[in-house]
């Protein structure tokens, strides 16, 4: 009793010098409430900044496509078709061929469909005076994890029959009967469960984490180069801020990219694997 | 962990005591939950970055031994680094639920 009064009074002087004094601890840099960066007030009523992204990015992608369509292409192909081109091949060779084989070719409109939706509501998390994924908010990635968990279920039910998805995704073949008690359960909630809510979180997660990275470090560069005391030193020092700032910039193209890319990879690997059963 | 909770409270109760604000139950709850959040985060972080740090350094030693499997061997390796990321993101979650819900 004595023992644990003695190290809480211990407790309090070793902290007692870690905390801030009173004036020291109303100045210097705040971060603002998580509201104020990531909820946009409405311009319409019921529509805000994030779904007009989340528009523009449906409608940029099926202008970009029909355009393409309707370009020649007996040609050597140009402009908005080279692009098309060029992604139609990328969904195709990288992401079809590695994992669902030539018989996965059919998917190649869905998966196209949801590799540019999604890496259109990625980019504008870079792009300056814009500046805020539409991914960064749960709505978009929960709604297009349900869509491809929906489609690999019914897929999966169309090949092998409902009776049969069943029994494949509950009772793997090639276990012992005896195991199936313990891997039966863990089977269900992986496929059914964690498989949408992983796929959701992880595109979430990584692009509100980027988002509130670049956040952090724009501020805290603006307050120290805006710095009132100390300045001789204060502002040298936030231009390091501003430099990190820059190149997280430019590895945030990259996590939009990969995070649309990934998104795509394991909507195809769920779609073949629901296609062809493991024997 | 029972004395990194105490270290949360006390540090709290110094500060509330230094800066001369009232010190109330809810307060003390979101401080804990703030400064034991960032700890969780780091936690969540330990064991997703070893395994992220694996997979690209076996993917590498694998491109480079074949070098004519490198597509394939990429494709496995960004599956793989999402599935572990995966544990650091929900940890992130946390984080932010923690702090901010």
């Amino acid at each position: 009793m004595l023992l644990t009064q003695i190290a809480n009074q211990k407790f309090a002087q070793i902290t007692a010098a870690l905390v801030p004094s009173a004036e020291e601890a109303g100045r210097g840099f705040h971060f603002p409430e998580i509201n104020s960066i990531l909820r946009w007030k409405d311009v319409v009523p019921g529509i805000n900044k994030v779904i007009i992204i989340g528009i523009l990015a449906a409608l940029i992608g099926t202008v970009l496509f029909l355009v393409a369509a309707m370009k020649d292409g007996s040609k050597a192909p140009k402009g908005a078709r080279n692009l098309a081109e060029v992604i139609v091949e990328f969904i195709e060779k990288n992401i079809i061929m590695e994992t669902m084989g030539k018989s996965g070719m059919g998917w190649t409109p869905f998966l196209l469909c949801v590799f540019v939706f999604v890496y259109i509501c990625n980019v504008p998390g870079i792009i300056p005076f814009i500046q805020m994924p539409a991914t960064a908010r749960m709505g978009v990635p929960m709604f297009m994890a349900l869509l491809v968990w929906v489609v690999f279920n019914a897929t999966g039910m169309k090949h092998q029959g409902a009776f049969g998805y069943i029994k494949g995704v509950l009772f793997p073949p090639g276990v012992p009967k005896a195991l199936y008690i313990l891997v039966t359960p863990i089977e269900l909630i992986s496929t059914l469960v964690v498989r949408p809510f992983s796929l959701a979180v992880r595109l979430f997660a990584n692009m509100l984490a980027g988002h509130l990275l670049l956040v952090i470090f724009a501020l805290l560069s603006e307050a120290l180069i805006q710095a009132e005391t100390q300045k001789f030193f204060l502002v040298p020092v936030g231009i390091l801020p501003f430099i990190l700032l820059m190149f997280l910039t430019g590895f945030e193209i990259l996590v939009a990219f990969l995070q649309a890319y990934i998104f795509t990879v394991l909507a195809a690997v769920y779609i073949g694997g629901a296609t062809h059963p493991e024997h | 962990m029972e004395a990194l909770t105490r270290i949360a409270h006390a540090s709290i109760r110094v500060a509330a005591e230094t800066t001369g604000e009232a010190y109330t139950a809810a307060e003390a709850k979101a401080n804990a939950a703030a400064q034991m959040a960032g700890l969780a985060y780091g936690l969540a972080a330990i064991g997703p970055s070893i395994g992220i740090g694996m997979i690209f350094g076996k993917a590498i030693e694998a491109m480079a031994r074949q070098p004519e499997s490198a597509g394939m061997v990429r494709t496995t390796m960004f599956l793989g680094a999402a599935f572990t990321e995966a544990l650091a993101l929900i940890g992130f979650v946390a984080f932010i639920l923690l702090k901010f819900a």
